[in-house]
């Protein structure tokens, strides 16, 4: 007998929101048009890709999880190093393999600070990732011997892909490779936030209290979102640094940490695709503009965050959404 | 005088120095946040350009050392203002993220500005006479500028005490901070408090840059350098408590200071472990309201 359901059942509604829509091919269309047409270099395409899955990352913690945190960038670097130690100090070249390697070190680290920090909620939660992160920066300063410190890693040759496809200068390859990375990291953040599991990360983010009293695990759902989220942020890190072949403190730094909350934050939380928009135009307009007129840029970047905070609270997804329709809105 | 005992003392009153320049920076924040609970990151900005004022006025006008603090309690605490009704004030109820993502605006104009105006370098002063040198303490000679932070910083924990513990006024920021419903609810103007507490924090933030110039120095990106060891301070000595702020400036300005006289290279490190031990044993800080979970 065929499982008949109802308009209200929450399977219907989980599977109308699951399936895929066409305006959701733009972005991707945009990222192989990018390639052929190059309006931009592909360096700078695999920077702003970086920056996406990074976004991407925090969305899943802050935009479905509700939690803020001023120390992302501890997994981003934890990644970055774990891939570039692999391959400086023990000669790990195999860039598959690496990347998961870094991703997972950042894991373990995401699941085992999680555990710790998720106990907190506000402005101590908030402390406690900005004093983490930076910690991590300088832990990394400290242990010179296998980090270089200040000087930063070198020594990091990633073998070619597959055998084949080598990190040539105009990141032909790489662009592909992030962009194939960057898919599969969508793909897997789709799945989670359209699943059950990632309904009641919603439901913790709008209220915790009641979760716990419909007896919701609330500890445990927030830190298995927090070490995955810390996967992908590690996928990033490792990315960065297969590309860059070359790792500095800049990767653990508070500064990654603020940008990539003001990418998301600017782009819109909670719709996966606000990390696409904000971090796309926040690299484009940075390169633009930041090494001629960094001063401009500062002013300029700082009046957007207070207009921001202010007056569109959901970012230019939400902007474009309450304007055209275009998107389903979530729930709210 | 044993050697290790010399350089004990020395690296306590450098210590105690710059302890005294993160709570003059730091109390100011710790009220405003006990107050509203406003996740400012920008305090630091309000340091930075009472240092430019500072700056401004000795250099360009000529005022005394001395005068140009005054000047640029006043004028910063003027400015602050408008800014916080504006700014601040909207946001008193929103979530902490559109807190912090506005209060980094407000840094990243303020380094702008800066910048534009004064340019990228970070400026000099030169100091008063009775300000150059050293002080002959029997044993060891300290320099006077450090001598004259210390002291600077405990007039001002007197009197910030005084007007806490002693005025009506302290006694209605006190309230409000325990309670601010219940502050409200006996004819407390919360809303007029807090203009008056953090154009007050504000002005003494400004002092406080004023006061680095010649410690730490002063650069336009000086808000986001210190940005976290001010917010440090706060937490970790308990929002809206004058105790705890100083107790927490003590305890990370004699620790940073130590550690980076120990072991230059890793100094940095000690405070945020520090830090992050205090706050996971107690979320709130040392002095801070609220149950710990």
């Amino acid at each position: 007998m065929a499982n008949r359901a109802s308009p209200g059942d929450p399977v219907v509604f989980l599977r109308d929101r699951t399936r895929w829509q066409w305006p959701e091919a733009l972005p991707w269309i945009l990222a192989v048009a990018i390639f052929f047409l190059q309006p931009i270099t592909l360096n700078l395409g695999v920077q702003i890709l970086i920056t996406i899955i990074f976004a991407l990352s925090l969305d899943l913690i802050l935009g479905y999880g509700g939690v803020v945190t001023l120390g992302h960038a501890a997994y981003f670097g934890t990644g970055a190093y774990a891939t570039g130690m692999l391959s400086a100090h023990l000669g790990w070249n195999e860039p598959i393999s690496g990347l998961l390697a870094g991703a997972s070190a950042a894991g373990i680290v995401g699941f085992v600070t999680g555990w710790v920090l998720l106990r907190y909620h506000g402005l101590a939660l908030l402390m406690l990732t900005l004093a983490l992160g930076i910690m991590m920066s300088e832990f990394a300063n400290v242990t010179e011997a296998w980090t270089g410190g200040f000087d930063g890693l070198s020594g990091i040759s990633i073998d070619p892909i597959f055998g084949i496809f080598e990190n040539d200068l105009w990141r032909r390859n790489y662009y592909w490779y992030s962009l194939i990375v960057l898919f599969l990291v969508f793909l897997a953040c789709r799945r989670i936030v359209h699943s059950a599991f990632g309904r009641s990360l919603v439901g913790i983010r709008e209220n915790t209290q009641r979760m716990r009293a419909i007896g919701s695990p609330v500890h445990l759902r927030l830190v298995t979102i927090y070490t995955i989220s810390a996967f992908m942020a590690g996928t990033a890190g490792a990315l960065y640094a297969q590309v860059n072949a070359y790792v500095t403190l800049d990767v653990l730094s508070f500064a990654r940490s603020g940008t990539v909350l003001i990418v998301l934050v600017l782009g819109g939380t909670g719709r996966l695709y606000g990390a696409f928009i904000g971090a796309f135009l926040y690299i484009l307009i940075e390169d633009e503009l930041a090494k001629e007129y960094p001063a401009y840029w500062e002013l300029g970047l700082g009046f957007i965050l207070v207009l921001a905070a202010l007056f569109f609270r959901t970012g230019i997804l939400g902007a474009l959404e309450s304007a055209t329709g275009l998107f389903r809105r979530r729930a709210p | 005088m044993p050697g290790f005992v010399t350089a004990a003392v020395s690296i306590f009153f450098d210590g105690l120095a710059y302890a005294m320049l993160l709570f003059v920076i730091s109390v100011g924040l710790s009220v405003t946040m006990g107050l509203m609970g406003f996740v400012n990151l920008a305090h630091g900005a309000f340091a930075m350009a009472g240092g430019y004022v500072t700056v401004a006025a000795m250099n360009m006008l000529g005022v005394p050392f001395i005068p140009a603090l005054v000047l640029a309690f006043v004028i910063v605490a003027i400015i602050s203002i408008p800014l916080e009704r504006l700014l601040y004030a909207p946001l008193y109820k929103a979530g902490e993220l559109d807190q912090v993502l506005m209060s980094i605006g407000i840094i990243f104009m303020a380094i702008a500005g800066v910048t534009l105006i004064f340019g990228p370098n970070p400026p000099a002063i030169v100091l008063p006479d009775f300000l150059k040198g050293q002080v002959d303490l029997g044993f060891k000679t300290f320099p006077t500028y450090r001598f004259f932070m210390i002291i600077v910083g405990i007039v001002m924990v007197v009197v910030l005490w005084l007007g806490f513990e002693r005025t009506i006024i302290g006694a209605k920021i006190r309230a409000a901070v325990d309670n601010r419903q219940m502050a409200q609810a006996v004819g407390i103007d919360v809303d007029k408090l807090f203009i008056l507490t953090f154009a007050m924090g504000s002005g003494l933030a400004a002092i406080g840059g004023g006061l680095a110039i010649d410690i730490v120095g002063i650069s336009p990106t000086f808000a986001f350098n210190y940005l976290v060891l001010f917010l440090i301070v706060v937490s970790v000595g308990g929002l809206g408590s004058l105790r705890g702020a100083f107790l927490a400036a003590i305890v990370l300005g004699v620790i940073d200071t130590a550690g980076k006289y120990i072991w230059p290279e890793g100094g940095a490190f000690f405070i945020y472990v520090v830090t992050v031990a205090v706050l996971l044993v107690r979320p709130n800080g040392f002095f801070g309201k609220g149950e710990t979970e």
